[in-house]
């Protein structure tokens, strides 16, 4: 699978739409340094993600990025408070309590920072996802799939979100869908389905 | 936030699952270290009251039963010896010193033994209070009788015939008490000592004076001179209704005896163990399946494959280490109660309870095990495809 040259400046917004099974998720994978690439490179902020230990691009991912999934996973066994905590620890940062209150709250699911996960709604879940993906401050926020399994009026909702979040982190933002919905809202688009079909255009 | 916690919290999720690991490794270490506990008491207690008692010279019977009558003071006597029969075993050139005994009365269960002051030297006595014995009908009390019979300084009693009942009293002569042990965990602690000569003075007549050669005692604790003795002293006595018994070789006989059921014991709380690895291993790697996902999601956020496997190790050592203390803990228990219900019997005071270098060792081998039970999910989890897990959960 080959990618064309994909380019996008910090603090913008990016769109990559593709049908499943045109490689959207593995560019994701790609792009975010947890699947490695066979040639070419994956420059961020300067840095060439090809050339890293798998150790380097670990500790580069979780600092640098943030990655909303389609669903919403967490470390069943801790509270969404304590779920926000695990990257200032993984990434050895104090973890800023007040903070994660403060983003819970704009986020408004404060009154659930103490409750389990699952006993969530998919709703919450999906808000508290993108809590956990903003917590580190990360400088790019990577979006699989957000809204597909949302209706039209909650998927405005969780765009919306998204968008305001990363400008007011400073962080690019980029979503990566086969949602045709969210086609026209953005100016910097991708359709990778066209890329695949013909591997040439790489 | 610490590894240490998330795996905390991930074990406490699967309560029912970490319940049933911690169980059977409590259930499969507790018997192990009771079983050692039993045994190190038992061979301790046989050592202290063996120390260098070489033969022991008593009317003719079971060896063993003589050993454990006159040393261990918890079967009947095979009978009595002639005072001057045994005089002239302990006169003979290999034997360094006898220490006669003579017995056949209690005080509420707990033997009268009569001695000479060779038998509370041989021990090492330490009096409490008091003074030794002086004269006949003087006591001198072991610490455990003092404590369960109140026997104060001073205090009169009558004695009962036999070793255990008090239906027979011996009304007619008082004994008074001199002096009082400080516990050695010896035989000591269980006996009342007086002289020889109360023992004889119970069982006669205020008229009648026993003719010395018809004068008898139980048993005689010989310690040898030479080690020829052990050949020798049998030979010297074969006419004699006189018998003589190595402790040490009766006491190896009887352990060696039960020694078939403690194999078998060990072998049980060494299969428990193993299940209870299995569980550990189980518990684990059903953690590692049920939370791929969780585990790639650590990866997503900055968290390397060491942290991950590191995080499973740490689960099994939670399981391993917390289940291993218990089964100690458990142990303890089980010698508490054990003690209590054997104390009546034997009258022997099971008290030391200090964890055992082979329990360390226990301990630490349980845990090793438990780690490495835990470190094969932990190499799968170490070897988790980020990528695939992540696109696979959707």
């Amino acid at each position: 699978m080959s990618f064309p040259d994909i380019d996008c400046p910090e603090h913008a917004q990016l769109l990559l739409l593709g049908q499943s099974g045109s490689g959207k998720t593995t560019l994701l994978h790609v792009l975010c340094g947890m699947l490695q690439a066979t040639a070419g490179e994956v420059r961020i902020k300067g840095q060439n993600l090809v050339t890293m230990t798998e150790r380097e691009r670990d500790a580069f991912r979780g600092r640098h990025f943030g990655i909303v999934f389609q669903k919403s996973h967490f470390v069943q066994s801790l509270t969404v408070l304590e779920n926000l905590a695990i990257p200032a620890f993984l990434l050895g940062d104090t973890f800023d309590l007040q903070g994660a209150q403060a983003l819970l709250d704009r986020l408004g699911i404060g009154h659930k920072a103490h409750d389990r996960p699952r006993d969530l709604s998919t709703g919450e879940q999906q808000r508290a996802g993108i809590a956990r993906a903003l917590i580190h401050k990360p400088s790019i926020v990577l979006a699989d799939e957000p809204t597909s399994a949302l209706d039209d009026q909650s998927t405005q909702a969780v765009i919306a979100l998204l968008e305001e979040q990363a400008s007011t982190l400073g962080a690019t933002l980029i979503i990566v869908t086969h949602d045709q919905r969210l086609k026209d809202r953005y100016e910097r688009r991708i359709e990778l389905t066209d890329i695949v079909s013909n591997p040439l255009a790489s | 936030m610490s590894w240490l916690y998330i795996a905390w919290r991930n074990l406490g999720l699967k309560k029912l699952q970490t319940a049933l690991s911690l169980i059977l490794l409590a259930f499969g270490v507790g018997l192990v270290s009771l079983l050692m506990l039993t045994e190190k008491q038992l061979s301790d207690t046989f050592d202290r009251n063996i120390q260098d008692i070489d033969l022991v010279l008593g009317a003719k019977g079971s060896p063993l039963q003589l050993i454990l009558a006159n040393v261990y003071h918890v079967d009947a006597p095979t009978g009595n010896i002639r005072l001057a029969d045994a005089e002239k075993v302990i006169r003979h050139p290999y034997i360094d010193e006898g220490i006669p005994l003579a017995y056949g009365d209690n005080y509420r269960g707990f033997r009268i033994v009569g001695s000479t002051s060779a038998y509370t030297d041989h021990y090492d006595a330490v009096w409490e209070s008091g003074r030794d014995i002086e004269a006949p009908f003087e006591v001198v009390v072991g610490a455990r009788v003092a404590e369960s019979t109140g026997l104060k300084l001073g205090d009169g009693f009558f004695s009962s015939h036999g070793l255990q009942d008090e239906t027979d009293v011996h009304t007619d002569k008082t004994f008074t008490v001199v002096g009082i042990l400080e516990s050695s965990g010896t035989v000591l602690d269980q006996l009342l000592l007086c002289n020889i000569e109360t023992i004889w003075g119970v069982h006669e007549k205020p008229d009648e004076v026993t003719a010395y050669e018809d004068r008898e005692i139980t048993a005689v604790l010989l310690k040898k001179r030479n080690p020829l003795a052990v050949l020798t002293i049998p030979n010297t006595i074969r006419e004699t209704n006189m018998q003589v018994a190595l402790p040490a070789i009766e006491i190896n006989r009887l352990t060696q005896n039960f020694g078939i059921g403690m194999r078998t014991l060990h072998a049980i709380a060494l299969l428990i163990m193993l299940i209870s690895f299995a569980s550990i291993f189980i518990s684990v790697y059903d953690n590692l399946l049920a939370r791929k996902y969780e585990l790639a999601l650590m990866r997503t956020m900055g968290g390397s494959r060491a942290g991950l496997f590191f995080l499973l190790i740490l689960e099994g050592g939670i399981l391993s280490a917390g289940g291993s203390l218990i089964g100690i803990a458990l142990s303890r228990m089980g010698i508490f109660i054990l003690s209590q219900l054997i104390e009546d019997k034997f009258r022997y005071n099971w008290s030391s309870m200090g964890i055992l270098p082979d329990e360390w060792l226990l301990v630490g081998m349980a845990i090793f095990v438990g780690l490495v039970a835990s470190a094969i999910p932990g190499r799968s989890a170490m070897k988790l495809d980020t990528s695939r897990t992540l696109t696979e959960a959707l």
